[in-house]
């Protein structure tokens, strides 16, 4: 593993913080939301600010920027800029600075354009608000910002709008808009986590590239230990409005101090594909030619059709794990709700349990329903909020006539059993941490006593810790209850640590199939080989806080 | 990684929100002066000082005097009494016209977002229906039935629905790709017991707020089509039969329309404001973006 090790103790300092804490001055007891918060950054230096949700990173770069929320205030400390304290500044001359001396991209690009204006304009806007340039001049600049950005056909994307363009060239945009007027300083709000891994490695060495052209000081804040790994000199590890830990990447990756750190490391899952397991006999799904097409039909016109899935075979035993792998617009997902049979496969068989289920009526279905649960992404929104955990528990059960009773009965053990306090069954949703809700919508699919479970990107939105919790509850679950499971992800490190066996997508299209070991250690096909390469730090064992020590995965190098 | 907001209004069961200590200075006036003007209506046969039919050919179109505290109007019948008793038909059709209309908007709509196939024919029909004007009905239904109570509700009932229906199905569109919705698909919930326990929830705190606006506009429509002459019969005291008469004496007594209409402005008003504290209550992000 490569870790930059610049040294930029020489350097011009380009921000501090010092001592800085925010409260919220109206809620009672004036809680601190960030506590006497330090932070260097020299010019030409990359600072990681890294964290699970709530940690703070997020109002921390939002007080450097004077973006507070109205409810937050900053009650102690001074924020520099190039020695300019900024605290006391105005709005208007805050205004003035951000963009010109600060800039900040975020997560989504999408809503962080205006969908109805050109791109080049929006580019444009930033200099016409900020300089004195004539517009042939703010022109020429807004395109040459766009060819350092490596935007491909200039002219054309200049006048596209933002829905026009790819998730990546939209991210670029704003790295363009953020660097036009030259800041000193760039904060990055998770810019990456949004886009696909493949597009995420040319964003990063994107802004890796400007930041050595032009100097720029950049506040990197990430929950993903791999970026940090990738593209980090300095590190803050931030926990509960403090930070817990700082120091050059490879001193903390090596030897972390704080136990805190080393708990957040040790949940980064490993890149090396878990032992593997025998193989059962006992097929519980088979799935032979699965097709998806979107679109077609029409009234008076064929409308153009997109084949989603394209051919689609696999068989899954009893006991074991299944992941499906690929990025955004891969299939994966059309695959598991056609399973589901939440939507209606366009052709192919699959057999659940010997049975035939692709072409079955809803009331044909309604027995079938029982063997096969699913787990969604987003917690938030997958448990109804209106309803009491209890309730939305038992609406499985009681729909294949188990009485209320014993329903609760069943529901109040299988909420033990994945782990959440007694008395959860009355209270409601919101009341539970996002990764609590994920082990209620667990407890909800398991209640059907399901052959098959299938889990759509289901660790996806959680934290690491919490996403390493989850994922030893289904492994503990399998072995308990022998469920087979459909994993669905785009992160080959969660699909390296619970899958047996793998199948890569891209296109609607299966491009490699096999085990885990096989596949993500022996990639055959050139699509598995860019995946498996693009997945930030993967030369680095961050539980034994080392590289990695046999080429245990693949090495497409 | 921020976690997205929950709409506060999701968190609590609906009636919770309702709090007549959340509301701001405007609707807690706008409550009294409703309350107001439905209790006097209700009351209004027992507390009434005289019959509002009965006339006195000797003191016609006299101005306050002992007995008749707003005067008599051509008959020489007591005004005061005819406005209270003709809230009483104004707030009646205008209740039932609106709870019929939401009630089938709400049946209809939640068909149409949830199943595919009859929600193109559906929404062609509340297209048609929505091009028909309250008024033309209402001489067409009178013209057919007579006039009676049943045809005006039914004359402001017909288009207010595709309004209801409209929204109803904008709800149930949204919240039917919510996954808990297709994690009760594959509970193997039925269809119709989705609709009802997962999607019609959803559904009430728009439709209550909604529901405001459709009081309002079938109340003064009521009035509108009474002062037409093509409400219910003219002798009935209505507050819009009562301004149609008056009209005729407006350059010698204005009051006669006067009074029924200042009844009718309270009321709408109160209505409208009530129903824009519920909606703030509701979905606090519109009151930010308004103010």
């Amino acid at each position: 593993m490569q870790f930059k090790s610049r040294n930029f103790d020489a350097s011009p300092v380009a921000l501090t913080a010092e001592n800085l804490t925010v409260t919220l001055p109206d809620t009672a007891g004036q809680p601190q939301v960030l506590n006497n918060i330090d932070i260097t950054i020299r010019q030409g230096e990359t600072v990681c600010l890294v964290g699970e949700s709530g940690s703070g990173k997020s109002v921390t770069s939002l007080a450097i920027m004077g973006l507070l929320p109205e409810a937050l205030q900053v009650t102690q400390g001074r924020i520099n800029l190039e020695g300019r304290d900024l605290l006391p500044l105005t709005q208007v001359q805050m205004r003035e600075l951000r963009a010109a001396r600060v800039a900040m991209i975020f997560q989504e690009p999408m809503t962080a354009l205006n969908p109805v204006l050109r791109v080049g304009d929006q580019i444009m806007e930033v200099m016409e608000l900020h300089t004195e340039l004539s517009a042939a001049e703010r022109r020429a600049r807004a395109i040459a910002i766009m060819e350092q950005v490596h935007l491909p056909d200039v002219p054309r994307i200049f006048r596209s709008y933002p829905h026009q363009l790819s998730g990546g060239q939209r991210q670029r945009i704003m790295i363009a808009m953020a660097l036009v007027l030259e800041p000193v300083l760039l904060i990055a709000d998770e810019p990456t986590t949004a886009l696909d891994v493949t597009t995420q490695k040319q964003i990063l060495s994107l802004i890796a590239e400007l930041q050595r052209v032009h100097g720029t000081a950049v506040l990197f804040i990430t929950h993903d230990m791999g970026v940090v790994a990738e593209i980090a000199d300095t590190v803050y590890v931030m926990r509960r409005g403090e930070i817990a830990e700082h120091g050059p990447v490879e001193q903390l990756l090596r030897q972390p101090r704080a136990e805190y750190t080393r708990e957040l490391l040790t949940a980064v899952p490993s890149l090396s594909p878990r032992a593997p397991r025998p193989a059962g006999d006992e097929a519980v799904l088979q799935v032979t030619d699965l097709n998806k097409i979107y679109g077609g039909g029409g009234l008076l016109r064929k409308l153009p059709e997109t084949h989603a899935a394209k051919d689609v075979n696999f068989t899954l035993h009893r006991s074991r794990t299944l992941g499906i792998v690929g990025e955004s617009g891969s299939g994966k997902s059309t695959v598991a709700r056609c399973i589901m049979r939440l939507i209606d496969p366009s052709s192919g068989q699959i057999l659940l349990d010997g049975k035939d289920i692709a072409s079955l009526g809803r009331n044909a279905l309604k027995p079938h329903r029982k063997k096969l649960q699913v787990v969604f992404q987003d917690p938030m929104r997958s448990l109804n909020p209106r309803w009491k955990v209890a309730d939305s528990l038992i609406e499985g059960p009681l729909n294949y006539g188990t009485s209320r009773r014993e329903a609760l009965a069943e529901a109040g053990r299988m909420l033990e059993f994945v782990g959440l306090p007694e008395g959860s069954l009355r209270r409601y949703p919101h009341q539970f941490s996002g990764g609590q809700r994920q082990r209620i919508a667990i407890a909800r699919a398991v209640m059907m006593r399901p052959d098959v479970l299938v889990a759509d990107e289901a660790v996806s939105a959680l934290d690491v810790s919490v996403q390493a919790q989850v994922l030893s509850l289904l492994d503990q679950l399998q072995q308990e209850l022998g469920i087979a499971i459909v994993f669905i992800t785009h992160d080959l490190r969660v699909a390296a640590q619970i899958c047996d066996d793998v199948i890569v997508m891209q296109q609607g299209v299966v491009v490699e199939q096999g085990s885990a070991a096989e596949v993500l250690v022996h990639p055959r096909h050139d699509y598995t080989r860019t995946l498996i390469e693009a997945a930030p730090g993967r030369k680095w064992d961050f539980q034994n806080f080392r590289e990695m020590t046999e080429v245990n995965h693949a090495d497409p190098a | 990684m921020s976690q997205p907001a929950q709409p506060a209004a999701a968190m609590q069961p609906i009636l919770r929100v309702f709090r007549l200590s959340h509301f701001g200075l405007g609707p807690k006036i706008a409550v009294v002066v409703l309350s107001l003007i439905v209790i006097c209506s209700i009351l209004a046969p027992w507390f009434a000082p005289h019959d509002p039919l009965q006339m006195d050919p000797l003191s016609r179109l006299k101005g306050p005097m002992e007995g008749h505290p707003l005067g008599t109007d051509n008959y020489g019948r007591d005004i005061l009494s005819r406005v209270l008793i003709g809230g009483r038909l104004s707030l009646y059709i205008g209740i039932l016209a609106a709870v019929v209309s939401v009630i089938i908007g709400l049946v209809i709509g939640l068909v149409a977002g949830f199943y595919r196939m009859a929600d193109a024919i559906i929404m062609r029909m509340m297209d048609a229906l929505m091009a028909i004007p309250a008024i033309l009905l209402a001489i067409a239904l009178v013209a057919l039935n007579g006039p009676s109570v049943t045809s005006v509700i039914a004359a402001i009932t017909i288009p207010e629905i595709p309004r209801v229906v409209r929204l109803v199905r904008a709800v149930v569109l949204a919240a039917r790709e919510e996954p808990y919705v297709e994690a009760a698909l594959a509970l193997g919930s039925s269809m119709p017991k989705i609709l009802i326990r997962h999607l019609l929830p959803n559904t009430l705190a728009p439709l209550i707020v909604q529901g405001t606006y459709v009081l309002a506009s079938a109340i003064l429509t009521e009035a509108l089509l009474s002062f037409l002459g093509a409400g219910v019969s003219t002798e009935t005291p209505t507050w819009g039969n009562i301004m149609a008469e008056g009209r005729l004496f407006f350059r010698i007594k204005p009051d006669l329309i006067l009074y029924p209409g200042i009844m009718l402005s309270l009321c709408i008003l109160s209505i409208n404001l009530l129903g824009d504290a519920a909606r703030d209550m509701l979905d606090p992000r519109l009151k930010k973006r308004a103010g």
